[in-house]
């Protein structure tokens, strides 16, 4: 597993990729960050938050290589021939992803820093919002790892997982959408479950509830298993 | 070392391997003949562990390959066809990275080096696989399998798009390697296998044809072990002299060849060995032999009739040596 989260970590910056995330990344939370600072609202949590959008798109570019560039390069051969287990793969390949995610978020240190100078701020409510925003990009990353597994082509990938995550964030918009729709209001609760951001929104008001973090977690899991079993298959078919 | 049995491989409804079937002992060196699409390359697919049978057993060294995966893995290098390399690393990192995931135990640095030392890629170490020659590749392909010193190594064609000199030293390489080895090798070029191996199977249309030592499979396909004889000697006369020695069906002069010389290609009846005869005959008769050898089919010809041969064809040629025997 270390092996392949080395690789698969450093390859992010022999190619400009994982340099162009970061700049974008930290660009964007230094915009929300002077924006919050000089209308005189130290609140930290609408900065993080407000990343969720740009996640939308970033996410797709941090996993769109993950496991069809392999195939395409034919490099699969080399670690399905090794003595190691798919699972270790699939998994060391996600925390390389995730990693450079959390990377992203290393300016919200300094951030918090400058604020509590200015203000009595709240440690509990930035670490409950960096601990949604971890959560988030997690289930995302997972999701776009499975749908690199589904192709042979990164671009495709990117498109698909794009599309997928703004499905995801689009839930409780459809949600309300069929609430008073005859017959298909049971869907609403459905759609309700399939949100993201319901589940996301509860840290950000500093509501620390278990199951929000088994709902994340169950999602990972769920999808790196899919990732698993269809690597598994294609060695079967 | 390795043994495999019924083992099967069904793509969709295309069967390309059916019933394989055939044991491998420590030390082998095995080559692995077909024309193309005959399903090599999925066999040692299977047998590296990359794809899995739809049925049947592999076993590398009494572990199951489906059942202790890690296991049997461990004991395997493997070098595809196309060399599996990370373009964009460099070449002893991308060996690190192999080192790294195959969790060898062995002091990694000295390691290293002589596994580049022993496919002579030392001095590319440093330079980004991507910037390499095919040839360079293929040395670093194999340098990735040789990396935790396995037991077997799995070579797909590892000569294809070298140029002479390589294919030489790779050869030499594997002849090396085969000294304490298990080998299977796979190989468009007949010669190659000739060169190398000692057993070879020959594998068609996903069926196991032939699976024999060099020598006998060549002799299992010929009938006409014919020899020839260079004598400086009378054309007629000659003829009629090894026309009457036992054993001999029958004699045909290629004409002169050299000042006073004829060559004579002398054929025997089936399954005997006229060659002392034949030269005691020239002896007794005071003449002077300048060359005599053996019309050994080469295993072109062999590799050619067996899988050209329809299933009927097949079944007579294997079966009326075994007869004999």
């Amino acid at each position: 597993m270390t092996a392949v989260f080395k690789r698969e970590f450093k390859s992010y910056f022999i190619t400009p990729i994982g340099y162009i995330i970061l700049a974008i990344f930290y660009a964007f939370l230094g915009l929300m960050f002077s924006s919050a600072y000089s209308v005189g609202s130290p609140d930290i949590t609408a900065v993080i938050s407000a990343t969720s959008l740009i996640s939308l798109f970033l996410i797709p570019v941090i996993t769109m290589r993950l496991i069809c560039e392999d195939r395409r390069q034919k490099v699969d051969q080399a670690l399905m021939t090794a003595p190691v287990k798919l699972v270790s793969i699939v998994l060391g390949k996600f925390l390389a992803a995730f990693t450079i995610y959390a990377l992203c978020f290393v300016p919200t240190v300094v951030f918090e820093i400058i604020f509590a100078s200015k203000v009595k701020i709240n440690a509990m409510s930035y670490i409950y919002s960096l601990i949604g925003v971890m959560l988030l990009g997690a289930a995302l990353i997972s999701i776009g790892m499975f749908i690199s597994c589904l192709t042979e082509s990164s671009a495709v990938a990117a498109i698909l997982s794009i599309v997928i995550n703004f499905v995801v964030f689009l839930m409780p918009t459809f949600s309300s959408m069929v609430k008073d729709v005859k017959y298909f209001s049971w869907l609403s609760k459905v759609f309700d479950k399939m949100a993201f951001m319901n589940a996301y929104e509860s840290f950000n008001n500093n509501i620390f509830k278990v199951a929000d973090i088994i709902y994340f977690l169950s999602i990972v899991a769920i999808f790196v298993f899919l990732c698993v079993r269809f690597l598994e298959k294609k060695r079967w078919s | 070392m390795i043994s495999v049995t019924g083992l099967s491989k069904r793509y969709g409804s295309y069967l390309a391997v059916s019933d394989i079937n055939f044991e491998i002992k420590k030390g082998e060196i095995i080559g692995f003949l077909g024309p193309n699409g005959a399903g090599k390359s999925t066999i040692m697919n299977i047998l590296a562990g990359y794809l899995s049978m739809t049925q049947g057993s592999v076993t590398i060294d009494g572990y199951d390959i489906v059942d202790y995966p890690e296991k049997a893995k461990k004991k395997i290098g493997y070098l595809p066809e196309m060399p599996p390399l990370y373009v964009d690393m460099k070449v002893r990192e991308y060996l690190e990275f192999i080192y790294d995931l195959k969790k060898v135990r062995f002091p990694k640095r000295p390691h290293i080096d002589e596994v580049m030392k022993l496919v002579k890629i030392t001095d590319v170490q440093n330079r980004l696989i991507k910037n390499l020659s095919k040839g360079y590749r293929q040395r670093v392909g194999f340098g990735a399998a040789l990396v935790g010193n396995p037991d077997v190594l799995i070579l797909d064609e590892p000569t294809v798009g070298l140029d002479p000199k390589q294919i030489l030293e790779i050869r030499n390489l594997i002849t090396k390697l085969g000294k304490n080895h298990t080998i299977i090798l796979s190989s468009h070029i007949l010669s190659e296998i000739q060169a190398v191996c000692e057993r070879i199977i020959i594998i068609n249309r996903g069926h196991l044809i032939a699976d024999d030592t060099t020598d006998n499979l060549s002799n299992k396909v010929s009938h006409e072990q014919t020899v020839s004889a260079k004598i400086i000697c009378d054309e007629d006369k000659m003829i009629e002299s090894l026309k009457m020695i036992d054993g001999v069906r029958s004699v045909t002069s290629m004409g002169k060849v050299e000042k006073g010389a004829y060559e004579f290609v002398i054929e025997p009846e089936r399954g005997k060995d006229i060659r002392a005869a034949v030269f005691d005959k020239v002896v007794s008769m005071g003449k002077t032999m300048l060359s005599f050898r053996d019309n050994a089919v080469s295993l072109e010809q062999v590799f050619l009739r067996l899988t050209e041969a329809t299933d009927e064809e097949l079944e007579t040629m294997l079966s009326t040596k075994e007869e004999e025997e």
